[in-house]
C-alpha cells in the first residue's frame, strides 16, 4: 500500500492529484482516474465541494424512481446479484419507514407514509463510527466529507458492521464476480472478503457527473450538494421542508435529510 | 527442559494424535473456507459476527482468569496456590492464542492480517485489543518459563520475573475489559451499550476460568497422578461461587434496567433472547437452558455440603462451565446484532464447516495445554524425586 495512493483517495475529489498517476491505479477502490471512453481523462469538470449532503424528498419517490434509483447504483457500482438475502450487497435501497426510523414509527403514522418505501444508503456521518472503529484506516471520511473505503486495505473484519448504526455496509461473503451479469468497466469490481457501502459516487464526482441514484430521479426526489453553499439546492431543500435524519440521537450526525 | 513433551505414556500419545488429526480436519476445512469465502459460515449481512468472535470473546475469559491463582499467591501470599501459578499461567497461553486463531478464522482477507501493524490506528479498539492480547501472551510464555525454569534448577524466581509477574495482574484484567470495550463503545448496539459490559465479563471470567482449569486438573489427577491440593480446591471453590454469584447478579441488573425502563431498543434484544421476536426463537432454548444451568450450578456452589463434596462440585463446574459458555460464547455476541439495525431479525446458526473449524482451533490450544502442562508435570516430578 504505498502512501501516493492513499494520498490519492484522500483528494480524490481534486482534479489535479489524477493527472501525476498512472491509469493503473483502477485498482485502488474508485475508478476515479479511469479515462473516459473517449480516452481522455476529464479532471478539470471535477465537482467539487465542502460537505456533501443529500436530501431524500420521499413525497416524490414513487416505485418507479426508487427503482430507477437503485438500479443506476447497482450498475454503475458493479453491485453483485445475490439472490441469498444474507449475502446480499447493497448500497441504497428501498425500506419502509418503521424499518428506516424505527423509533418514530407507531400505530399514527399516516397511511401513505406508512405504505411507501423510502430510500436508505450510508449517511455519511460527521461522526462516523465505522471510521472510528477500523483497524487499517480501510474506511475514512475526506474532507469533503464523503466516507469512503479502501478495498484493498480492508482485511474483512466486519468490525465497522457492527458500528454502523444504519445497516449501511455489506460484507463480499462469496466472490462477487461469479453474480455479475455485466461489468461496468469506470469502476472496479471487488474480491470476496472485503466490506462495502455507498461512497456518495466519489468516482462520478471526480468526472464532473451527479451521482448515479441522483441522475436517475428526474424530479428532484433526491437533491444532493453542498452544505457549505448557502444557495445549494440541498440547503435551499433544508430551508423550506422540516427534515430528518434517521437516529439522531446517536451522535453520528448523519448527512442524508428526510422530508416526509 | 522441552525434552520433557517428548516422553510419555500410550494414553498421553494417543490423545496428542487425536488432537493433530481434529487440527487436521479444522485445518482443510479452514482451507474450503478460505478458498470459498466466509459464506460458507452462517454469518450474514445482519449478523456479521458470530460463532468464531464468540468464542474470541469467551477465550479472553478464560485467559485473565489464569490472574485468580497469581493473584493470590503472589499479592497475598496464599501459599497453596504456589503449585498451581504456573498452570494458570500456561492455561492463559493457550487461550491467548485460540483467541488469536479465532480473530484470523474470522478475517474475510487473512493475508492483510498485518494492516493493523503496518497502518496502526489507536482509534480502534481492535488495535488495543491486538496489543493487549499479544503482551498478555508474551509476558505468560515468558513468566511460566521462568516460573518452571526456576522450579527446575530449585532456585529462587529472579527478581525482574516478579516484576513482570506484577505487571501480567493489571494486564489481565485489561485484556478482558478492552475485550468489552469493542463492543460497548457502539451507538445503536444497544444490548452492548452498557457500562457494566466490562464487569460482565470480568464476572463471567472469574468463575468459568478457575473452574476449567479445576476440572483439568481433576483430570490430571486421573490421568497423571497430579496432586491437587484440597486447600487450593477449597479457596478456588469459594472464588468460583463468588464471581458466579456476581455474574448471575450482573445479568439481573441488566435485564431491570432494560424492562423496568421499557425503552425499546433495550427491550429488544433481551426479549428475543428469552421468548423470540418477530417470531423467531432460535436462541430461546438455548437461553434457558443456561439459565437452568446456571441456576443449578449455582444452588449446588452456594450449599456449603454440595461445594465440598467432591461428587457434586464437579457438577457444579460443568454446568457452570455449559451456562456461562451459552451466555458468552453463543448468545452474546451474535443477539447483539437482533433485531438489526432496521428493526429486522435475521437469525443466525453456525454451519458445519464453521463448527468444524472452531473445533480445530480449539484442538490447538488443547495441543499447546497438554504440552505445556506435560513438561509442567515432568519438570515437577523430576524435582519431586531428586
Amino acid at each position: 500500500m504505498d502512501s501516493a495512493r492513499r494520498n490519492f483517495l484522500k483528494i480524490a475529489g481534486l482534479a489535479a492529484a489524477g493527472l501525476t498517476l498512472k491509469p493503473a491505479g483502477n485498482a485502488f477502490g474508485m475508478g476515479v482516474i479511469v479515462p473516459e471512453p473517449d480516452g481522455a481523462a476529464n479532471f478539470d469538470s471535477a465537482i467539487e465541494a465542502k460537505r456533501w449532503a443529500m436530501v431524500v424528498d420521499t413525497r416524490k419517490l414513487n416505485a418507479q424512481t426508487r427503482k430507477a434509483a437503485v438500479a443506476a447504483c447497482r450498475k454503475a457500482h458493479n453491485l453483485p446479484d445475490i439472490k441469498n438475502p444474507k449475502h446480499e450487497i447493497k448500497w441504497i435501497w428501498e425500506a419502509g419507514f418503521k424499518n428506516a426510523f424505527p423509533d418514530l414509527a407507531g400505530p399514527h403514522v399516516p397511511p401513505q407514509v406508512e405504505r411507501e418505501p423510502m430510500l436508505v444508503l450510508c449517511n455519511h456521518c460527521d461522526n462516523p463510527p465505522c471510521v472510528r472503529v477500523c483497524p487499517t484506516k480501510a474506511t475514512f471520511k475526506r474532507k469533503d466529507g464523503i466516507v469512503v473505503m479502501d478495498f484493498h486495505r480492508c482485511i474483512g473484519c466486519r468490525y465497522c458492521m457492527a458500528a454502523c448504526p444504519y445497516g449501511s455496509r455489506s460484507f463480499n461473503y462469496v466472490d462477487p464476480r461469479l453474480h455479475l451479469a455485466q461489468t461496468n468497466v469506470d469502476f472496479p469490481t471487488r474480491t470476496k472478503g472485503v466490506v462495502e457501502k455507498c461512497n456518495f459516487c466519489a468516482e462520478r464526482l471526480a468526472r464532473g457527473q451527479m451521482p448515479a441514484c441522483v441522475e436517475a430521479c428526474r424530479n428532484n426526489e433526491l437533491i444532493f450538494g453542498d452544505l457549505s453553499d448557502p444557495n445549494s439546492s440541498v440547503n435551499q431543500a433544508l430551508r423550506q421542508n422540516f427534515t430528518l435524519v434517521r437516529k439522531p440521537e446517536l451522535g453520528t450526525q448523519p448527512q442524508v435529510y428526510y422530508i416526509i | 527442559m522441552l525434552e520433557k513433551a517428548l516422553h510419555g505414556s500410550k494414553i498421553y500419545w494417543a490423545w496428542v494424535m487425536a488432537l493433530l488429526g481434529v487440527i487436521g480436519i479444522g485445518f482443510f476445512t479452514y482451507l474450503y473456507q478460505y478458498s470459498q469465502g466466509l459464506g460458507v459460515t452462517g454469518l450474514s449481512r445482519d449478523v456479521s459476527w458470530g460463532f468464531y468472535i464468540a468464542q474470541l470473546t469467551y477465550l479472553v475469559g478464560v485467559a485473565a482468569s489464569g490472574v485468580m491463582l497469581v493473584l493470590p499467591y503472589y499479592l497475598h501470599d496464599h501459599k497453596t496456590f504456589g503449585k498451581l501459578t504456573i498452570l494458570g499461567e500456561f492455561m492463559a497461553v493457550s487461550a491467548v492464542l485460540m483467541c488469536m486463531m479465532f480473530v484470523l478464522v474470522d478475517l474475510g482477507q487473512p493475508k492483510r492480517m498485518l494492516n493493523v501493524i503496518l497502518f496502526p490506528t489507536p482509534n480502534s479498539i481492535l488495535f488495543w485489543d491486538m496489543f493487549v492480547l499479544s503482551g498478555y501472551l508474551g509476558l505468560n510464555i515468558v513468566i511460566g518459563w521462568m516460573v518452571l525454569h526456576a522450579e527446575n534448577k530449585r532456585g529462587e524466581l529472579a527478581k525482574w520475573v516478579k516484576i513482570l509477574i506484577y505487571i501480567s495482574i493489571p494486564w489481565a484484567i485489561s485484556i478482558h475489559t478492552v475485550t468489552a470495550f469493542l463492543y460497548s463503545g457502539l451507538p445503536g448496539r444497544h444490548f452492548w451499550l452498557t457500562a457494566i459490559l466490562a464487569p460482565r465479563f470480568l464476572a463471567s471470567a472469574f468463575c468459568a476460568g478457575p473452574a476449567i482449569l479445576l476440572l483439568i486438573m481433576f483430570v490430571m489427577r486421573k490421568v497423571a497422578n497430579f496432586h491437587v491440593p484440597d486447600k487450593a480446591v477449597n479457596t478456588l471453590s469459594v472464588i468460583i461461587t463468588y464471581a458466579m454469584i456476581l455474574n448471575v447478579f450482573f445479568l439481573l441488573l441488566e435485564m431491570f434496567t432494560a424492562f423496568y425502563s421499557n425503552i425499546p431498543g433495550h427491550l429488544h434484544a433481551f426479549e428475543y433472547m428469552f421468548v423470540g421476536s418477530h417470531g423467531k426463537w432460535a436462541m430461546a432454548p438455548w437461553m434457558w437452558t443456561s439459565v437452568l444451568l446456571g441456576v443449578f450450578s449455582l444452588v449446588l456452589l452456594i450449599v456449603p455440603k454440595w461445594r465440598k463434596n467432591p461428587k457434586t462440585f464437579v457438577v457444579a463446574l460443568i454446568t457452570l462451565v455449559a451456562s456461562t459458555w451459552i451466555e458468552k460464547g453463543m448468545a452474546l455476541v451474535v443477539v447483539g446484532f437482533i433485531p438489526n439495525p432496521l428493526d429486522q431479525v435475521t437469525e443466525y446458526t453456525p454451519t458445519l464447516p464453521e463448527l468444524t473449524i472452531s473445533l480445530g482451533v480449539y484442538a490447538v490450544g488443547l495441543l499447546v495445554l497438554t504440552l505445556l502442562f506435560k513438561i509442567a508435570l515432568g519438570v515437577r516430578a523430576e524435582t519431586a524425586n531428586a
